[in-house]
């Protein structure tokens, strides 16, 4: 009960909200929803256990033998908490921002909630491809409706090469499911198809190429970078904070579990892989000069960790993963914020043309330092146990991966403390002459986003628990 | 008379057919080619039918097998007469407007 | 026991306080709680000392931290022998720093005053979890937290865009280490499940020795980044960019002796691998050496000190590294005295000049800075290993423990440490003797520092005097009560005290470094006559050493300027043509393809016509050799 709530809260009042006229309406409709959402979702993470509850099972296309069945387990509770907390975050801090036809566009981003709810919750092979699409196509009208100048090239790029990856797994999806024994999209079906290994190896890439494109991993990334910079940053917000976890958490959720032989034969080419990806985009975000580009191109790394993580069939790696999802999503919409409130004060995400910031904003300047070092793992802030299991888990795997993997440690403080020195230290320049610090409502955004921070820094463990009992279930199909 | 005649004569119209539809640009022509395909079928389906007939007559005397090809045949000479007459009238059009019966005229589309 | 947690929680609730309400509080209060905080931790500091002395050490747990699968980090203090006597010297020597703090940063606009506190007190409250962290996990929080702190500290005055490459360096210097540390502390963990000393060293027998020269090795790493060892000791000159008593908290009290209490709490792993102590043992004589002799030609008087601080941590590591590890911890209690003194006594000074850190431009400040300059000479003579000072005692163990490893790096080490006093010399002869060599409204401005700043100063005077007494060796009469009280928690530090071997050298070296450290006053004083010498460039060997051997330019020519550039190239060129360009290329192959594709549709009736009769005719060859073709598209696939 409690996770079709998840779904249709949002999607109901996104419907309501495209006959929203008015501007102030619009808004604190899609507040009050999501903070509704927000409720729901703690509610059913902290304190409902029992199964029924929490999962909810109809009809849907019975001639395909596909039933519409949600739930709500460990590390899908991560995620839909991820998920709710980010939506409210995000419609605090863009309060005071103005849209063309509010009632569209905060219909749209409540669909887009409902559909990433869906691929979280859904225990339904062809349930979580509808709700993928779901999550994808609004977020392809948002950006090319209310992006940036480049905004119509992009957005196409972007939706062509994600829906690619859909389509091939589209394909991947009703391969498999021609192959299982009762013709049906449950869960449980698809992880008892009984793939020959021969079979595995062929629908594993047809998946891991939509996933790998959705993260997105090196080679796949180039849609990542110009698709943040141009989309509307709330947009920008969801799509790094909690869309690209899609591809992850589906890596977690479906193709561990579906193609055990196909990843242990493929991981190590896939984990050197996103290793490459990892020092790649390191490298690149050095020297980037738009803070926007840099957060892309250092979430393209983080990304890329994780990915490699899940790969290492490591319990300790994929819970890693699970908290870090959680964390990264938090740690980057809180970037996101920062890099929104600089661009519509000044006009300009550069550095060459920023800088002096901190004595002129010092309240935002201590937020951002803050997310910013979550945002490189510093003990004690919330990125921290989960770069330290993921690493932990990669160590076990490969002392020499983890060792090349660690080296982002290093390229991550390079580039964060570039960003930070260059716009907040240093003497104030023309533009930044008049600054002052950012309003009320970005400012609580930020600080609720740093307590989380702290909190899960100093006390992770109950999120960490949480994915326990769920990621045993998939790795017991791999390492039986 | 043996069937292969009518078959290398439906043949013949018909390749004759194809290769004026390909070769002349000049509508009418065209049109002409086309309507002697047709008949190149019309031919062959009545061959067909008149031996399927002369077969079936020696196992059964009042036997009907193969009629039904003429009847196709009528249906398609009706077909052809209609399609004729809204052809003509396209071709009259045509002329109308670009003076000439010339079809690679007829590209206004590719745009 | 029980007051263990608050050791740390008054310095994190100062930082919180602090840092909050910089804006509303007082300045004056802003110091009374930023000193108190530190004070406060200080005495539960002395009651849990006396705790572990009286009723040995002991493990406290609060609560899980990292609780996955097969391992379990909690988050648990360790109160013994090695972290009560850790927790006095970061408290007891953090709160003297504090308190000058309070005047030498007076100047300060409010916000940036309270600002400076928080940073101050988060530096020690890190620096505690880092000593009281009952695992490697925990330590690391500290570790990572100290490297933090010392940016923040280090970049103060982030207006200065110089200031904040230090800053940056010093961070991503120790991040380097860092990762180190953390693949020991994976190591360790995959190895052993768990992280917490104790079950660590109660199961050394588990590890093949790869394991543990592994472990080691990555442990030291770490110690290289934070304790400022070759090859990653560049970071701590230039860590002079922050305000003097920042300076004096880092070289003193916390973060480079981090290096120091990590090792010594890992003996047990480093006893078992000669490999790894050998490698600690040279490290740190190298590092010894090189940074004495690029502190004989440094003028900054900040410079010479961190050079010199470099050099000591040389020594401590060289004293880990034969197994000495107690005299490590010791000389670390006595450095901390003296060099804490150092700096603040530098401080005064430069507080005293107006800012002025150039020493060929002072000169002469004995009569106008009585005070500092006795301590500073107590300083001085301390660190140079004056007879019975803190320092003499302490080096000289560390000298005694090395002539028993090896011959040729104790004759090293004697050498470096008479460059020390040497460079230690020239400074003070620069800096309090002869004519004042600056402008003249400086040496209208010199004046004493207030009390708050001479108090700190005459306490570490003193204790620099006397502070190495509770090892004094027993050819004097003393006792090694430090030993004996870190003997009940290192239970497997060597016989370096064969008291028959060393006695006799002791006498002679002794009486030798009396000897020799008066000659080297002579030199110095010598030394700074030639005052002249100022005005010319240093040449030839002293260029060289003058210019810190040109590592810095090194680095810059082998790391960071090729990865730059391949940072660039991958941004500009791999990543716009390459990989992108693969992706827009399939994009544009599909557009140019359906353009060309598009040339068909002529328009021509005739063509179309022709299309359709092929594709007939194609289509009747299809059907006729259907079986051949799906037999060739099987061979296929």
């Amino acid at each position: 009960m409690i996770s079709l709530l998840l779904i249709l809260i949002p999607f109901l009042t996104g419907i309501v909200s495209f006959f929203l006229q008015d501007e102030k309406t619009a808004k604190s409709w899609a507040l009050i929803s999501s903070f509704f959402t927000l409720a729901i979702a703690l509610i059913g993470v902290y304190t409902i256990n029992q199964k029924n509850l929490l999962s909810f099972d109809a009809e849907w296309l019975p001639q395909l033998g596909s039933r519409f069945t949600i739930g709500l387990d460990g590390m899908g509770k991560m995620l839909c908490l991820l998920t709710a907390i980010a939506l409210p975050v995000v419609f605090v801090s863009t309060y005071k921002n103005e849209y063309q036809k509010p009632g569209s566009y905060f219909g749209l981003m409540l669909w887009m909630q409902a559909g990433l709810m869906g691929v979280f919750l859904s225990m339904d092979c062809l349930l979580f491809y509808f709700f993928w699409e779901l999550a994808l196509i609004p977020a392809y009208f948002l950006c090319s409706k209310w992006g940036g100048e480049k905004r119509i090239a992009v957005t196409f790029k972007f939706f062509i090469y994600t829906f690619i990856g859909s389509l091939l797994m589209l394909v991947g999806i009703l391969y498999v499911y021609f192959k299982t024994p009762d013709h049906s999209f449950a869960l449980q079906s698809f992880y008892h198809a009984g793939l020959s290994v021969n079979e595995q190896y062929f629908a594993f890439w047809l998946f891991f190429i939509a996933f790998a494109i959705k993260m997105p991993v090196f080679p796949f990334h180039t849609w990542q970078p110009d698709t943040y910079e141009q989309a509307p940053t709330s947009v920008t917000m969801i799509l790094s904070g909690v869309m690209v976890k899609m591809g992850i958490f589906a890596l977690i959720r479906w193709l561990l579990p579906i193609f055990p032989d196909a990843v242990l034969k493929f991981n190590h080419f896939i984990i050197l892989l996103c290793i490459i990806g990892i020092l790649y985009a390191s490298l690149i975000a050095i020297k980037q000069n738009n803070i926007k580009r840099l957060v892309a191109y250092s979430s393209i790394a983080h990304i890329g960790l994780m990915c490699a993580a899940v790969f290492t069939n490591q319990q300790v790696a994929i819970q890693g993963v699970m908290i870090q999802m959680f964390n990264h999503g938090i740690n980057i919409i809180g970037l996101w914020i920062v890099a929104d409130a600089i661009e519509k004060q000044f006009g300009t995400g550069k550095f060459s043309e920023l800088g002096g910031l901190a004595q002129k904003a010092p309240g935002l300047a201590i937020l951002l330092v803050v997310m910013a070092l979550a945002n490189i793992a510093l003990p004690l802030t919330n990125a921290f146990p989960g770069e330290f299991l993921i690493f932990n888990g990669l160590f076990r795997y490969n002392v020499w991966m983890a060792a090349i993997a660690g080296i982002s440690i290093i390229l991550a403080a390079v580039y964060t403390l570039n960003m930070i020195q260059k716009i907040f230290y240093g003497n104030t320049v023309a533009v930044t002459e008049n600054a002052h610090d950012s309003s009320m409502n970005i400012k609580l955004a930020l600080v609720i986003l740093v307590i989380i921070v702290i909190v899960l820094g100093v006390y992770p463990q109950p999120m960490i628990q949480l994915t326990g009992g769920s990621v045993h279930t998939v790795l017991a199909k791999i390492n039986p | 008379m043996l069937i292969q005649y009518y078959i290398a004569l439906a043949s013949a119209l018909f390749c004759i057919g194809v290769v004026g539809v390909l070769t002349r640009s000049n509508a009418i022509i065209v049109f002409m080619c086309i309507e002697l395909m047709l008949n190149a079928v019309n031919l062959l389906l009545v061959a067909f039918s008149k031996m399927h007939f002369a077969l079936a007559q020696t196992a059964n005397a009042a036997t009907t097998a193969g009629t039904d090809a003429q009847l196709f045949v009528f249906f398609i000479m009706v077909v052809a007469a209609a399609e004729v007459s809204v052809g003509l009238a396209i071709i009259v059009m045509m002329y109308r407007n670009v003076h000439s019966a010339d079809i690679n005229f007829l590209n206004r589309l590719k745009n | 026991m029980s007051l263990a947690y608050l050791v740390p929680l008054f310095p994190l609730l100062g930082f919180l306080i602090n840092g909050l309400f910089r804006n509303s509080l007082s300045k004056s209060m802003i110091g009374i709680i930023g000193s108190g905080v530190v004070l406060a931790s200080f005495i539960i500091s002395v009651i849990l000392f006396f705790d572990v002395k009286n009723n040995g050490g002991a493990v406290t747990q609060y609560f899980n931290f990292i609780n996955v699968d097969s391992f379990k980090i909690p988050f648990a203090f360790q109160i013994d022998a090695l972290s009560s006597l850790f927790l006095l010297i970061i408290t007891g020597v953090g709160f003297l720093i504090h308190v000058y703090s309070t005047s030498y940063m007076h100047e300060e606009p409010a916000g940036h005053f309270g600002r400076y506190f928080s940073y101050l007190n988060l530096f020690v409250f890190s620096m505690l979890l880092l000593v009281m962290g009952a695992n490697y996990v925990i330590m690391f929080i500290g570790w990572e937290g100290v490297g933090l702190c010392s940016y923040l500290l280090i970049g103060f005055w982030f207006k200065n865009d110089n200031y904040n490459y230090a800053a940056k360096k010093a961070f991503v210097m120790n991040r380097i280490g860092d990762l180190g540390f953390l693949l020991a502390v994976f190591w360790i963990l995959s190895k052993l499940g768990t992280a917490n000393y104790a079950d660590v060293f109660a199961q050394t027998a588990k590890l093949s020795a790869t394991d543990i020269t592994g472990i080691t090795l990555l442990l030291f790493v770490g110690a290289m980044g934070k304790s400022a060892q070759i090859p990653l000791y560049t970071w701590l000159p230039d860590a002079m960019a922050g305000p003097t008593p920042v300076s004096a908290l880092i070289h003193a009290a916390t973060m480079v002796t981090a290096g120091i209490y990590m090792i010594a709490r890992s003996h047990a792993l480093y006893s078992l691998s000669d490999i790894s102590q050998n490698v600690v043992a040279i490290v740190g004589l190298a590092t010894a050496l090189l940074a004495a002799s690029i502190a004989l030609y440094q003028n900054d008087i900040k410079k010479i000190l961190a050079y010199s601080t470099v050099s000591q941590l040389g020594f401590m590591f060289l004293a880990l590294g034969v197994g000495a590890y107690t005299t490590g911890v010791f000389h670390v209690m006595t450095h901390a005295f003296f060099k804490a003194l150092l700096f603040l006594g530098a401080g005064s000074v430069i507080h005293a000049m107006s800012g002025e850190q150039d020493i060929t431009k002072m000169g002469g400040l004995r009569k106008k800075l009585p005070v500092t300059y006795w301590t500073f000479l107590f300083g001085v003579l301390a660190i140079s290993g004056f007879p019975f000072t803190s320092g003499f005692i302490s080096k000289d163990e560390i000298l005694l423990a090395v002539y028993s490893y090896n011959k040729v790096y104790f004759w090293i080490a004697a050498f470096t440490a008479v460059l020390t006093a040497i460079y230690m010399f020239r400074l003070l002869m620069l800096v309090f003797f002869g004519g004042f060599r600056g402008t003249q409204e400086q040496e209208h401005h010199l004046h004493e520092s207030p009390p708050a700043m001479t108090i700190p100063l005459v306490i570490l005077g003193i204790l620099s005097l006397i502070g190495g007494f509770v090892q004094l060796p027993a050819s004097f009469g003393g006792h090694d009560y430090l030993n004996e009280f870190l003997g009940s928690g290192m239970a497997n530090v060597p016989a370096i005290t064969n008291e028959n071997a060393a006695a006799a050298i002791k006498e002679y070296y002794l009486l030798g470094g009396t000897v020799i450290g008066l000659i080297i006053i002579f030199a110095a004083t010598k030394k700074f006559f030639a005052v002249d010498k100022f005005d010319s460039e240093y040449t030839g060997f002293k260029k060289v050493l003058a210019n810190k051997w040109y590592v810095d330019e090194l680095y810059d020519a082998v790391i960071v300027k090729p990865l730059n550039s391949i940072a660039g190239f991958l941004k500009n060129i791999f990543e716009k043509s390459g990989i992108d360009g693969i992706v827009n290329g399939v994009g544009r192959f599909v557009q140019y393809s359906s353009r060309q594709l598009r040339l068909i549709q002529s328009g021509q009736v005739g063509s179309y016509i022709l299309f359709m009769v092929l594709s007939v005719v194609m289509l009747f060859w299809v059907f006729w050799n259907q079986e051949i073709i799906v037999q060739f598209l099987q061979k296929i696939f």
